[in-house]
Formats: structure tokens, sequence, C-alpha cells
């Protein structure tokens, strides 16, 4: 089959691998129709996270239609159309028995302090991702749900991860009516977050980004209030001065490890690996928010230590909160703000690649070339 | 202002409904889809077992120490080859507490990228640093992507291409400096 694969950082290439055969009586082998470069692939891409290995296919925002099913799989049929959720997770354990279906422990052999993604490094799992044309999708009778018929398929793949990762963010912020709520980056979980802290009542929304066409987009797309901090001396100080000196109520990071606004934090995170990120945004949200603030982290990190500035959230009081979003979960309520037209997910897609041209996909993203803010790759027909 | 007890007031509930689709769909906090955080339901998952039947583990497959046996279900994309394998391996030793287990991972990272570019080669396919690299797209759009933009990371993206080609470009100088060096002692 053909497979996006890794081959050091910044270069990925297409290539024949194996097809992936069932290993568990409930894995379930899907033929990819439509995926997704996730931001978080850039850290993957960029050679920031541990166990990185040459030869994986990277992707955990795919859909397509089942191909094989294992021998105790009760719930799809071959021939089934499917989204699947980018956690992969056994719906038994401690965490998942409680809805925490991305913290599952059954299913990363390689690390406890992270469940498993798919194609997301050894220190998500070790399983290859959907940027192929065929994946293995172990615990089909859990992760994977049957496309409503009404479903666009864009929707539906951003579904499994941004769009539902977005719509987490704003819950984990505790917004109350009349918030003031602060989103750090505008890329596609960031005007997700946006939009759907509109949903949870808040009465401002202000996204901060330095790239103005993403700006644009959310101004359009999650009516949001929009700086850029490359036009401001100090962004914190902005923020205190035109919230009348509070700072907002709940702060969202959208940004995470790459985030820029600092050059040593950047260079130190993202280049040369000294710290498991850049945490740019998350300490402008901690120094930027009223004491007694929540913040959300919805921006990924890497594993290792970084430089966060924690005495001034003890100091204020801040409430942090965070967690990979569990997916499915979200669902069941997102369909219904997309059916009631509270909510297009494709409006923020901005590129449909062909796999076989996925590096200049890789590229472009990563560089932000093109107005480039959620790229497709397109494996089907 | 914080100085004093009040906040300022927000838009009203009509203004905010009037102007943006969707408004308060999900305003009471007891009706998010991720409220409580925990929320015990297990036969809500689809899961029809207790602990799920064991994945045939047909090599020896590398574990965290802090599980207490190799979970039922792994992954099985690139297992462990080569000397970044015995890197890798060595960094399971530690626990996900320590940077040694981390820091070793990365290092075996870095060695793993040079044993494929030198495998590729010895295979005839050698990587592409113009197609796998996605570089072609700045002919089209690079300039006008960064000229006259108020982008912040234009002032470290210069680093991006010594990343990628430098360790190349040093281990050119190396090589020609080992065989310069190697004819100077042959005289």
């Amino acid at each position: 089959m053909r497979a996006m694969v890794y081959r050091g950082p910044y270069k990925v290439r297409v290539e024949e691998k194996d097809r992936p055969g069932i290993e568990h009586p409930n894995d379930a082998i899907v033929r990819v129709q439509l995926a997704a470069i996730c931001g978080s692939d850039l850290h993957l891409y960029h050679g920031m996270m541990p166990d990185t290995r040459v030869g994986m296919t990277f992707g955990h925002e795919f859909i397509g239609v089942v191909e094989e099913v294992g021998s105790s799989v009760e719930r799809l049929q071959v021939g089934d159309r499917v989204m699947v959720p980018a956690n992969i997770y056994c719906g038994s354990c401690f965490y998942c028995t409680r809805g925490l279906y991305s913290n599952c422990h059954n299913v990363n052999a390689n690390a406890t302090a992270v469940g498993a993604l798919y194609g997301y490094s050894h220190t998500a799992g070790g399983y290859d991702g959907g940027q192929a044309e065929y994946v293995r999708v172990p615990f089909a009778d859990v992760g994977p749900t049957v496309i409503p018929d009404w479903m666009d398929d864009e929707d539906a793949v951003l579904l499994t991860d941004a769009t539902a990762t977005g719509y987490f963010g704003a819950q984990l912020g505790d917004i109350a009516e009349g918030d003031t709520v602060v989103v750090f980056g505008a890329g596609p979980v960031g005007l997700f977050a946006a939009k759907s802290a509109w949903f949870m009542g808040a009465g401002r929304v202000i996204v901060i980004d330095h790239l103005d066409y993403r700006l644009e987009k959310a101004r359009t797309f999650a009516h949001a209030e929009t700086y850029n901090f490359t036009e401001y001396d100090d962004i914190v100080v902005h923020l205190k001065r035109i919230t009348d000196w509070f700072g907002a109520d709940v702060a969202i990071d959208a940004a995470g490890a790459e985030a820029d606004g600092n050059f040593i934090q950047h260079v130190t995170g993202t280049k040369l690996k000294l710290q498991g990120g850049s945490p740019v945004a998350l300490n402008w949200a901690i120094d930027s928010v009223r004491k007694g603030a929540t913040i959300s982290v919805m921006g990924a990190y890497g594993p290792i230590f970084s430089a966060v500035k924690f005495g001034d959230a003890m100091n204020k009081g801040l409430t942090l909160r965070m967690n990979q979003a569990p997916m499915k979960r979200q669902w069941p309520r997102l369909f219904e703000h997309i059916q009631a037209g509270h909510l297009k997910p494709s409006d923020i897609v901005t590129h449909r690649i062909p796999l076989e041209h996925i590096a200049d996909g890789y590229h472009l993203f990563s560089a932000k070339l093109d107005n480039c803010i959620k790229p497709l790759v397109v494996v089907g027909d | 202002m914080p100085y004093t007890a009040n906040k300022p007031e927000p838009a009203t509930r009509e203004q905010l409904q009037a102007r943006i689709p969707g408004w308060g769909v999900d305003l009471d906090p007891s009706d998010r889809p991720s409220v409580p955080r925990e929320h015990f339901d297990p036969n809500g998952t689809g899961a029809h077992w207790e602990f799920p039947e064991r994945q045939p583990e047909h090599e020896p497959r590398e574990r965290s120490i802090e599980h207490k046996f190799l979970t039922p279900v792994f992954g099985t994309s690139v297992p462990l080859r080569g000397v970044s394998g015995a890197i890798r391996r060595y960094a399971y030793r530690y626990s996900e507490a320590r940077a040694a287990h981390w820091l070793l991972l990365l290092a075996g990272d870095r060695v793993n990228a040079w044993e494929a570019h030198l495998g590729s080669i010895a295979k005839g396919r050698p990587d592409n640093p113009i197609t796998e690299t996605g570089v072609r797209t700045e002919l089209r759009h690079g300039l006008i992507a960064r000229v006259g933009r108020k982008r912040a990371d234009v002032n470290h993206q210069w680093i991006d291409p010594i990343v990628v080609a430098g360790p190349w470009v040093l281990a050119g100088v190396g090589a020609v400096a080992a065989v310069r060096a190697l004819r100077r002692r042959g005289r």
C-alpha cells in the first residue's frame, strides 16, 4: 500500500509499505478515504517528540471504509463508513470506564503518562496512523463510529480531533455566562475553542496570534475580537488594558509546544529540544488572566520539562486544567450543533492535498505558506 | 476596574444571541459532555470484556517500567533495530520520571535518522532533500507569505535549513578533512 513515512526531522515521503493485518480479535482494518495533517503532527515532523522512529506513518485524523474485521468485532461490518477518534482506547480500564478515553491504560506499552494515538510516535504507543491507504484500528467495537448519512466527509474528519479538541478545551475553561475568554493561537484548535466559548455563554472572546490571515479567520468563523501580538510591545499589558485592567476570566492555550513570541523559548524548545516545548502562550495566559481565573491547556507539549511560570500561577490562585481530549465523548453534542447549523467544521479547511504530495503539505503547514490553516490529505478516489 | 468591587458589564443575552450563531446552547455547565470530568459508565463504551484479550507478542516488545506488564494491546510500527534500537532499549531501563529516559530517546531519534539516510544510499534509493522536505512550495509561496507580514516566526525560520542540511554539510567537511589527513600521512 502507499503510505506517508517519516524520514527524519523535516522530511517525509510516500512509499510502498506492507498492508496492516489483524493483530488482535477486536481489530479492524480501515481503507482510508480522507485524512488530515494536525498541528501536533508538526511536533513529530520537527523531531520534537521522543521516540519518533523513521518509517512510522503519521496521522490521527482520518475517516474511511471498514475493509476487514477481527473475530470478536460485533458492532462494525465490512463496508461501513467510519470516523475514527484520534485516541486509541480499550473501553474497559479504570480510566475508560470513567470517560477518560485519552488516558486509557491498556494501549500504550511505552508510557504511562500518555494514552495512545494513531501515528504519534512510540511515546504514544507505536501505532501507525491514517496518512496511508490502510490503517489498523484496535478496539473496533469501542472507538470508530459509523458516519451519519447527513454528515459531510470533511466535517467528519475534523471531528476526529481538531473540532472535538477545541470544544473540549472550552469546556475545561469552566466558562460562565458573560466571561471574557482569551484564546492563544488561531490555528484549527484555537478557532474551534473560540467558537465553542460562545456556545458556553462567553460575553467576549479574544484571539491572539501573529498571522493576520488566521486572525481574519478568527473574526469571520469564530466572531472573535483579534490582536496580532507583534503589534504590541507587551501583549500581556495590552490584554490587561482592554479588559479594564482585570485580565480575562478564562484563557485557552491552543498554541502548545511551538508557540512563537519569545525567541529564546522557541529556539530552546523547538530547535534545540532542551524543553518539552516553548511555553510562551502558556506563560502569557498565566500572566494575562485575572486572579482566580481558569486556564485550559489544549496545546500539546513534549514529555520533558518546560520553563513554565508556576510561581505566578500559584500566587494568582489560578486553576490549570488540561488533558488530551477524549474525542468520542464530545461527538453526540457536536453532531447536534452541526445539524442545528451552529457549527460547520469544514469552514476552516484551506488545502486538499493528494497523499502523493504530502511532503508539500507538511511544508506548507509548517512554514505557514499560502494562508494555510487546515490541510486535508486525500487518500481515496 | 479590579480596584473596586464591580466588573464591567458584558453584552446582554439578546445582543449576543443576535450576533453569534449558537450563543448559549451549552450555557448550563452541568449539561456539557465533559462534565463531570469522571462519569462512571462501564457499559457505555462498547467494550464487551472486563480485561481485553492479549495481542500476541511476536518479538520482545519494549515497555515503560512504570507498567506492571506489557499492555494487552500495543503498536507494532517499526520495531527496535540497529544502534538506535540499542539506545532506545537502554532508555526504557529508566522510568518516565527520569530525564535520562527522554534524552536517550531523543538521541536514539537522531541516530535513527542517520541510519536511515545512510541505509537509503546503500539501498540505491537515497533520500531526496528537495522532494522530502516539500521545499519546492517555497518557490511559489515563500516570499509572498513572509515579505511585509508581521510574522514572529520569520526570526527563527532561518535556522530550519541549518537543522536539516547542517549535519550533512558538517559530515561532508569532516569526510574531506579525513581524506586529506590520510593522504598527508600517506606521503
